[in-house]
């Protein structure tokens, strides 16, 4: 066969009459007019400022001078050196925090999908139904519900729960609120949700029939789980991890309505640096530092849960 | 990957080269063209941009903060304030004073509520303002230092007193020139602010807390102390504490008072470090003791009686919150108008009836004492004599220093 004469793949187009062309044209565009919306979304409110919290990470000045660009790219290491107790603090109580919701919420998604049965549709509301009220007053509920001298610190410090706690450093003396552990609990209880969700999504799609097909395979029902269920459901927990440990590691809500000095995450040394210090550069570099962070962690985290690492 | 190696290649592969070069996936189309050199771009133009951003100086000069005042023909004024810092009639449906305002001149008057923090006003109103934009409010009321901040910054207008004839007759000898703005060319007080101790009586077990060392030392107390997040409060009572003049220190006092609250911090006695929230904190109890606003502790006490107050032997601070007009506000008259009309005694008496903070007005006993015998004779709303002899006021500070120390109190609240 002659090599230049060979035809192309595709069918030849040059026969075909000018109008279809347009049409199928304007078809191909169709994607693109259909993405234009939320490039455009993306450019303006993500990649522009990007562009502009990059550059005033390497800037200097102040307020009253102004700032401008001196590429001092020490402000990274002064910030990270300055606040590193903080980040370590975000990433271990948003670490936390994201394996009590996988805890808590595994099972609860399970019995949705597999065990609720006509009440499926009114737990999945109860589930969300948190959402109605704001996230600001939910989270100042907590320190009603874990006051002093509430019922649940008494019952607490009845059963001396939080004499154990308080040895392992996660609450101060008898009170809940104002330490790690108020903390912890806001965040999981705040992001429970984000991690139920994409649970049950993908447990709901798993065939019964495997199930089914286990059992006659003389698997018990915990091998069933361990070799079907779980790792078909990995999909979900892999979302759900990610929906609930990035927000959870900046946010700083939680860490000052419920927590003290010592409890504070990085997303309130953020704020307060721009808002307080009005020190914009560091602001924006520690922004950029936790970004990497998260972004470092959720790549290898994506890589092992591709393979079979995690299961 | 095969090298490239021309001579080597039969006339097969030559020619599948060529078409892949012009009509292939790595072809040289107009597209790829376009996207590599869109690319090009972005990567320039980013660097660019980069290295284009700054952030201009935010001061402005002098004149350049007025603007035209439409005062005349529009007859209305924006006005931000914060929460529960105006009169409210009983059905909370409309609010008196205002409306008086509004039936005398004809100046209708669209009262906001969204000054809930002052870095967070600064924070919102900033962009505008330093872009030299109106940011659409005709009267706003900040605290001291940031009202400070935004004179230095040229970000507020002078006011005329030939608009503000009561003002001027009846501002409280105390309040009349603050080292921030000396005879008030450009502020004046809405209210005036007591920063006290506070307790729950419940909460200390029937115990007195009567001084800021107190606080920072009594071991019954421990992890039920909240000190303020407003750095000159809590570092000003701290300073009183100590010995020393909050109007007068150097930096060598701040940081052996920032290192006396650190101490007590460490050792877990101090719980918070709260802005307005610390109120619920105390009324139930979670808090013992705490410093606090003497107009929320009145407020408090029709609640919940356990709650008691002290004006510690060392001195209080007191600052207060200013009336100012944003530069390029466009109706400058009318807010002059209406900072008039709350400096006359009768209205002052009914709105500080209502809010019960310091009123900064001359004159208000009588009109106050006709209203309620009792808010006439309590001095954390008219300081007595013997009162103002404990007041300071912390002084203000130079641009620098304000960074230098906001940056190390951030860090004695833990961020």
């Amino acid at each position: 066969m002659s090599v230049t004469d060979a035809p192309p793949l595709a069918p030849a187009p040059a026969q075909e009459p000018p109008a279809p062309r347009k049409a199928s044209t304007r078809k191909r565009l169709v994607p693109y007019w259909l993405l234009l919306p939320g490039i455009l979304w993306l450019i303006v409110f993500f990649a522009l400022p990007m562009v502009y919290q990059a550059s005033t990470s390497v800037q200097t000045g102040s307020l009253e001078k102004g700032f401008e660009v001196t590429w001092h790219f020490q402000t990274y290491w002064d910030a990270l050196k300055d606040y590193y107790p903080q980040f370590v603090r975000s990433l271990l109580y948003a670490g936390t925090a994201t394996l009590l919701c996988l805890l808590l919420g595994y099972p609860l998604a399970y019995m949705i999908a597999f065990k609720a049965g006509r009440w499926r549709n009114l737990v999945l509301v109860l589930v969300i139904a948190p959402f109605f009220t704001s996230f600001l007053i939910r989270t100042l509920a907590w320190k009603t519900i874990l006051a002093d001298g509430g019922p649940v610190v008494d019952v607490l410090n009845t059963l001396h729960v939080l004499d154990v706690t308080s040895w392992l450093g996660w609450t101060e003396g008898s009170r809940v609120l104002a330490t790690p552990m108020a903390v912890v609990c806001g965040l999981t209880y705040n992001f429970l949700p984000f991690m139920i969700l994409p649970l049950y999504t993908s447990l709901e799609r798993i065939d019964g029939r495997l199930h089914e097909a286990a059992g006659d395979l003389y698997a018990t029902p915990a091998t069933t789980f361990r070799k079907v269920t779980f790792p078909l459901s990995m999909p979900g927990v892999v979302s759900g991890t990610l929906l609930t440990f990035i927000p959870a590691s900046g946010d700083y809500v939680n860490a000052e309505l419920l927590g003290s000095t010592d409890t504070k995450m990085v997303g309130s040394v953020i704020q307060s640096q721009f808002l307080r210090v009005l020190d914009y550069p560091t602001a924006a570099a520690l922004s950029f530092i936790l970004m990497a962070i998260v972004l470092a962690m959720v790549t290898v985290y994506i890589r092992k849960s591709g393979t079979e690492d995690l299961v | 990957m095969e090298q490239y190696e021309p001579d080597s290649l039969s006339a097969a592969q030559v020619a599948a080269m060529r078409r892949s070069a012009t009509s292939g996936r790595g072809a040289l189309t107009r597209r790829s063209l376009l996207r590599a050199s869109g690319l090009g771009a972005l990567a320039v133009g980013g660097l660019g941009a980069l290295s284009a951003c700054g952030i201009p100086p935010a001061k402005r000069e002098g004149a350049a903060a007025a603007s035209d005042d439409h005062s005349a023909r529009e007859k209305r004024i924006s006005f931000s304030n914060w929460t529960e810092y105006m009169d409210v009639s009983e059905d909370e449906k409309s609010r008196p004073t205002l409306e008086a305002f509004t039936e005398r001149t004809g100046i209708t008057v669209k009262y906001t509520e969204d000054i809930n923090d002052n870095v967070e006003f600064f924070g919102k109103i900033k962009p505008q303002l330093a872009a030299g934009q109106d940011t659409g409010r005709d009267l706003i009321c900040v605290t001291d230092w940031l009202a400070a901040r935004l004179i230095r910054l040229g970000w507020v207008q002078k006011l005329d007193p030939v608009n503000l004839p009561h003002a001027f007759a009846n501002l409280s000898p105390q309040f009349r020139s603050p080292d921030w703005d000396p005879g008030r060319a450009y502020s004046y007080p809405w209210t005036g602010i007591s920063t006290v101790i506070a307790y729950n009586s419940k909460a200390t077990g029937g115990k007195k807390v009567d001084s800021v060392s107190q606080m920072l030392e009594d071991p019954s107390l421990k992890g039920k102390v909240g000190f303020l997040s407003e750095m000159r409060d809590s570092i000003g009572m701290t300073l009183l504490d100590s010995g020393k003049d909050p109007g007068k220190f150097t930096d060598d006092d701040f940081d052996a008072t920032v290192a006396r609250i650190q101490k007590a911090v460490d050792k877990k006695q101090i719980r918070r470090f709260t802005g307005n929230d610390y109120t619920s904190d105390l009324s139930k109890g979670d808090l013992a003791a705490c410093l606090a606003w003497a107009g929320d502790v009145i407020q408090l006490q029709a609640d919940n009686p356990d709650i008691k107050y002290v004006i510690p032997d060392a001195g209080y601070i007191t600052s207060s919150d200013n009336l100012l007009v944003p530069a390029k506000a466009r109706h400058k008259t009318n807010a002059e108008k209406l900072i008039d009309y709350y400096y006359e005694p009768p209205v002052a008496a009914e709105l500080a009836a209502y809010i019960n903070y310091v009123c900064p007005v001359e004159g208000v006993r009588e009109e106050l004492a006709k209203i309620d015998e009792s808010m006439a004779s309590n001095t954390l709303i008219l300081p007595d004599k013997a009162m103002a002899a404990k007041s300071h006021a912390f002084r203000s500070l130079s641009s620098k220093e304000e960074t230098a120390y906001e940056e190390k109190f951030a860090k004695l609240i833990g961020a």
